[in-house]
C-alpha cells in the first residue's frame, strides 16, 4: 500500500502500527518524533495500538533546539 | 504621532506598499517586539525589524559575543569579542536606525523573570530565538498564559524550521512537542554544527510573521509548521491541528503557572 510521509508517496508491503513505521523508515530519534496522522497527533502511547492505512498523510516533526 | 519628512524618506519603499501606508507606518513605529536570544535568528531578525522601524525593540541574552559565534550571529562584529550581546546588538540596530528605541534585558530568562519581561512593555510580539528546549517550553507558556502571539523557530544542521502562535487561532509549540526531550537526546547546533545562513533564512521568516501581525497583513503559520531543507531547497509547510490534550492550551490544562526544567550542562554556562 502507499503512504505519504512528509510530503513523499512511501510503498509499504504490508500494514503496521506507528512504532513499525518509524522503524522501517529509520525515523531519527524516534522516540522523540511527534506523529501525526491524517492531521491528527498520535499519543506516543498509542505507537503499538496505532494502524497505518493505505493512502494515509504521515507526517514525522522532529525536535529542532539551535537558534543561538 | 505624526510621520516625520525624514522617516517618510527612509520608509518610502515600504508606505508604498498596498495595505501598509502611512497608516501601517505608524503601526511599526508604535510596535514593541520582544527578541528572546540575539544569536544566529534572533540577529537578522532584530536587524530587519529596526530597520522596518518597529519602534521599541526588546533583547533579552545573558551571554557575551565569542568568537565561534560570528560565522552565523551578523549583529555582532569581531571587535565585539567579550562584550554582552545585548550592548552588542543594541549599538548595531541603532547604528541602522536611530528611531528605535532599545531595551535591553541581560539576564536568563527563567520561570521567576519571564513573565515580568513580557509585561515590562507589555510587548505585542515574542520572538522565540532561543537555542534550548526548556526556554523554548518557557517561552510558549509564558506566551500562551499571557496571551501573547510568538514565533517559534529552531535550526540545526542544513534545516530550520518556524511555526507562529496566536492565542486563539491556532495550536501552541506544546500542542506539537509535549515535553523537552531529556538533554542531549536530541542534538544541539553545538553538537552537531549549523551552517549559518540558516538563521539568517528562518529568523527572517519571523521578523516577517512579526510585521505581518502588526500590520494585520497576510496569513501568518498559525496551525503551521514551516520546515525548511537547504540541501534540497524544500520549504514543506505541515499542516497541525491544535491538540485538545495539550498541557496548557488544551482542555484542561495542567500548566497554570511557568517551569523551570533542567538545561543542558553545556549550554547553560553560554
Ligand atoms: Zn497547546
Amino acid at each position: 500500500m502507499n503512504i505519504t510521509l512528509n510530503g513523499k508517496i512511501v510503498f509499504l508491503d504490508k500494514k503496521m502500527m506507528v512504532d513499525e513505521l518509524l522503524k522501517v523508515t529509520k525515523a531519527q530519534t524516534p522516540e522523540y518524533v511527534t506523529v501525526q496522522i491524517n492531521n491528527e497527533f498520535i499519543d506516543k502511547a498509542d505507537f503499538g495500538i496505532t494502524p497505518i492505512n493505505e493512502g494515509d498523510t504521515v507526517e514525522y516533526l522532529y525536535f529542532m533546539g539551535g537558534g543561538q | 504621532m505624526e510621520i516625520t519628512n525624514e522617516q517618510m524618506e527612509r520608509y518610502s519603499r515600504q508606505i508604498i506598499l498596498q495595505g501598509v501606508g502611512g497608516k501601517g507606518q505608524k503601526k511599526l513605529l508604535q510596535a514593541k517586539i520582544l527578541i528572546i536570544g540575539t544569536g544566529g535568528l534572533g540577529s537578522p531578525a532584530s536587524m530587519y525589524l529596526a530597520a522596518a522601524g518597529i519602534g521599541t525593540i526588546g533583547l533579552v541574552d545573558f551571554d557575551n559575543v565569542d568568537l565561534s559565534n560570528l560565522q552565523r550571529q551578523i549583529v555582532h562584529s569581531t571587535n565585539d569579542i567579550g562584550r554582552p550581546k545585548v550592548l552588542s546588538a543594541k549599538e548595531s540596530i541603532t547604528a541602522i536606525n536611530p528611531d528605535v528605541d532599545v531595551v535591553t534585558y541581560q539576564k536568563i530568562v527563567n520561570a521567576g523573570n519571564l513573565k515580568n519581561i513580557i509585561k515590562d512593555r507589555d510587548y505585542d510580539f515574542i520572538l522565540d530565538c532561543t537555542d534550548n528546549f526548556p526556554v523554548k517550553f518557557l517561552i510558549n507558556d509564558a506566551c500562551v498564559l499571557l496571551q501573547k502571539p510568538f514565533s517559534h523557530a529552531g535550526i540545526l544542521g542544513f534545516k530550520g524550521q518556524t511555526m507562529t502562535y496566536v492565542p486563539g487561532r491556532g495550536p501552541c509549540y506544546r500542542c506539537v512537542f509535549q515535553t523537552p526531550p531529556p538533554s542531549d537526546a536530541v542534538p544541539s547546533c553545538k553538537q552537531a554544527g549549523v551552517l549559518g545562513v540558516l538563521g539568517g533564512i528562518i529568523g527572517t521568516l519571523q521578523a516577517t510573521e512579526a510585521i505581518k501581525y502588526i500590520l494585520g497583513l497576510g496569513n501568518l503559520l498559525t496551525g503551521y509548521l514551516l520546515i525548511y531543507d537547504a540541501l534540497t531547497m524544500d520549504f514543506r509547510k505541515v499542516k497541525l491541528s491544535r491538540n485538545k490534550k495539550c498541557a496548557v492550551c488544551g482542555e484542561k490544562p495542567t500548566i497554570t503557572k511557568l517551569i523551570d526544567y533542567e538545561q543542558p550542562k553545556c549550554e547553560a554556562k553560554r
